[in-house]
């Protein structure tokens, strides 16, 4: 039985759909990683699994449980970390976790926020406000609370939002350790490293799911050709070749550019004589990269923000 | 497990409040320093029955006649003659600038007229802008002046005899004989300072966790909207009562007032008061999007609960439609139920129809915050 298998999503705020037909299925103990622009529907789509918000139409279950009439139930069982902290700044990280451990009837109560407490490292700071927490902190207590009751789905929206790197690499280890132990984890970002921390990925624009699967097959999909440029004055080549028919990305890479287009055959017709244009360069096919494949989706997905 | 109601994440969601309470410790000063000061300001401040009015007075002569007629309205207790006019135009100029509340004029033959039965003729010019201010002053006026001239002319048996044979009505100034405004006046503002902390407090309690973003979290937690609700509600419930217990005592022990009826009946329509108050709030909570609208809609509400409840105004004094339309303010019923309980020892059987109007309001106002409450972000 698949953890999260919804399809035909259809979420709209006044006149906007903000998510259009949207399926997902994600199995047990999978790291799904969701990726898009912001204002794409992530947000929504989550809130719409977890109960939070009601879908225009579509159906689907979480954990078994119907996303339309069994919400509570699913409440109970899913962790949700928000994008924005959501705990109380005004109580202390122990008061917090407090609060979570007597919500969810967790027993014995002041066992379980000792232990988180103590997973934590923060057994000593347990009576200083949350409001006071820098950001990596506030991001790990968030994370902490939302998995004390032990939910068998993790959703997180953007969670790493502002936290430094090694944060970032800590709290991915923490993904990992806790999906090697059952738990099944959806987590939103905008973060390409990320995405590649992911089992599978799955691509939303403008409300509309426009690619799944592994990190390797959403590539492939995507049927993209790459070229590496490499020379002296790469600026003048860019503008250059942004001017060829099948040319559809040139974007700078350190001392290279990379050149992405769809037609293969118009690509290499494209970039046939830029090594007798510009003394000095040269030409190498070159992978094509995940954010090559999402600047392609985003180039090409209809922004319905701007209407 | 019960998903509509547990003790237990109940006593989650009023730890929590407790706690946030205490530490925003100018708003928990506020709720109890507040009701106070407004208590010791309005109780001391207003009075419906002014007296020692300034006057002016403009005499043309000055003959024992006149100066019995001065003394003898000095002596109502209404009038304070702070300033002679030389001239009509004089007084008339006092009148209009407010510096005086009357003028009254004695006329050159006044004692003329006294001394030969002819009628004699006073005449007081009240400022009447604010018709409370002179009615009391001009109501004493009648009967005073006339046996204050009786007595002037020696005729003390003549003065006696007239009183005897006019009609004999005999007044009594029931439950207030005094007439002291803060009688009134106390019990009336602790509805109004009830109303309004407690309103306002509730009012802000749910859009806050909104405008924080704590709501999503709390949403997606397993609380119940009941729980939710009484996890909010109760707490300032909670504050209310000791609101009520530092007004109850600060009205008996600075101003006097009179608790005749009985301790449990008073407390426990209070109690059903409080509770409809806060369930009031938390429906306004419920509605707003911000604590700015949670604010604006309680001032909405605030304001004509105050004008037509009675605490400002008779309330018989108002027009049928305006008095049905009070009505549908708790602090209507709450005045009715608490000044006959304090003042008149109202027992149950008295003011039990008001009683259930207030229960009404708190079924009505749980009702409408439970079908207003969002379950979802939506």
């Amino acid at each position: 039985m698949n953890v999260i298998e919804v399809n035909g999503l259809t979420k709209r705020f006044g006149d906007k759909t903000v998510v259009d037909d949207v399926a997902m299925t994600v199995a047990q103990g999978e790291i799904v990683g969701f990726l898009g622009p912001n204002g794409s529907g992530k947000t929504t789509t989550i809130r719409m699994m977890c109960g939070l918000l009601t879908p225009d139409e579509g159906e689907g279950t979480v954990l078994g449980y119907d996303i339309r009439t069994e919400s509570l139930k699913i409440k109970r069982e899913v962790g949700y970390m928000t994008q924005r902290f959501s705990f109380y700044e005004d109580l202390t990280i122990g008061e917090n976790l407090e609060f979570v451990a007597r919500l969810y009837q967790l027993r014995p109560m002041e066992q379980h926020v000792a232990d988180t407490l103590e997973d934590l490292g923060m057994t000593s700071r347990r009576n200083q406000l949350a409001g006071t927490l820098s950001g990596g902190w506030k991001q790990r207590l968030a994370l902490a609370a939302c998995i004390m009751h032990k939910p068998k789905l993790l959703l997180l929206d953007e969670p790493t939002a502002g936290v430094d790197p090694k944060a970032r690499r800590e709290f991915w280890d923490e993904i990992h350790r806790l999906a090697h132990g059952g738990l099944t984890v959806l987590v939103s970002t905008h973060y390409m490293d990320e995405a590649e921390r992911c089992h599978r990925i799955s691509y939303i624009s403008y409300g509309k799911m426009l690619a799944t699967g592994t990190v390797a097959e959403v590539v492939h999909n995507a049927g993209l050709t790459t070229f590496v440029v490499q020379g002296p004055k790469l600026d003048a080549v860019a503008r250059d070749l942004e001017k060829r028919p099948g040319v559809e990305q040139v974007a700078p890479f350190g001392a290279t550019l990379h050149v992405v287009g769809s037609d293969k055959t118009a690509l290499e017709a494209a970039l046939a004589d830029v090594e007798k244009d510009h003394k000095g360069v040269t030409v190498a096919p070159g992978e094509t990269s995940l954010e090559d494949v999402f600047i392609q989706f985003m180039a090409g997905s209809k922004d319905n923000m701007a209407s | 497990m019960n998903t509509f109601f547990s003790p237990a994440r109940l006593n989650a969601l009023l730890a929590k409040e407790f706690i946030q309470m205490r530490r925003d410790r100018v708003t928990f000063a506020m709720m109890l320093g507040v009701p106070l000061m407004l208590l010791i300001l309005f109780g001391f401040a207003i009075n419906n029955d002014p007296k020692r009015l300034p006057a002016a007075l403009l005499a043309m002569s000055n003959d024992q006649y006149s100066r019995a007629m001065v003394t003898a309205l000095e002596n109502t207790g209404y009038y304070r003659f702070d300033h002679i006019a030389e001239s009509e135009a004089e007084a008339e100029r006092l009148l209009e600038r407010g510096t005086v509340s009357f003028v009254v004029t004695i006329p050159a033959d006044f004692g003329t007229r006294v001394a030969r039965g002819d009628q004699p003729q006073i005449l007081i010019d009240a400022d009447a802008t604010d018709p409370s201010v002179a009615s009391g002053a001009i109501s004493t006026l009648g009967t005073v002046a006339s046996q204050a001239l009786l007595r002037a002319q020696g005729k003390q048996a003549a003065a006696a005899e007239n009183a005897r044979s006019q009609l004999d009505v005999v007044v009594h100034r029931r439950y207030n004989p005094e007439g002291i405004s803060q009688y009134n006046i106390v019990p009336g503002l602790l509805g109004v300072i009830l109303q309004m902390t407690m309103v306002m407090m509730t009012a802000m309690a749910l859009t806050r966790e909104t405008e924080r973003g704590t709501m999503e979290n709390l949403l997606a937690m397993p609380a119940s909207p009941v729980e939710i609700m009484f996890g909010k509600v109760l707490p300032y419930a909670g504050v209310g009562a000791v609101q009520v217990v530092v007004v109850l005592i600060a009205a008996k022990l600075l101003f006097f007032v009179p608790f005749i009826g009985g301790m449990t009946l008073l407390l426990s329509s209070i109690l059903i008061f409080v509770l409809g108050l806060v369930l009031l709030g938390y429906s306004i909570s419920t509605v707003s999007r911000t604590q700015m609208q949670a604010m604006q809609l309680t001032f909405f509400f605030f304001l004509p609960s105050i004008l037509l409840s009675g605490f400002m105004f008779p309330y018989r004094g108002m027009p049928g439609w305006a008095q049905t339309l009070g009505e549908i303010f708790p602090l209507t019923h709450f005045l009715r139920v608490v000044r006959a309980v304090m003042l008149k020892g109202a027992t149950l059987p008295a003011v039990a129809g008001e009683i259930v109007w207030l229960i009404g309001f708190v079924v009505l106002f749980a009702g409408m915050a439970l079908a207003r409450f969002r379950r979802t972000l939506d």
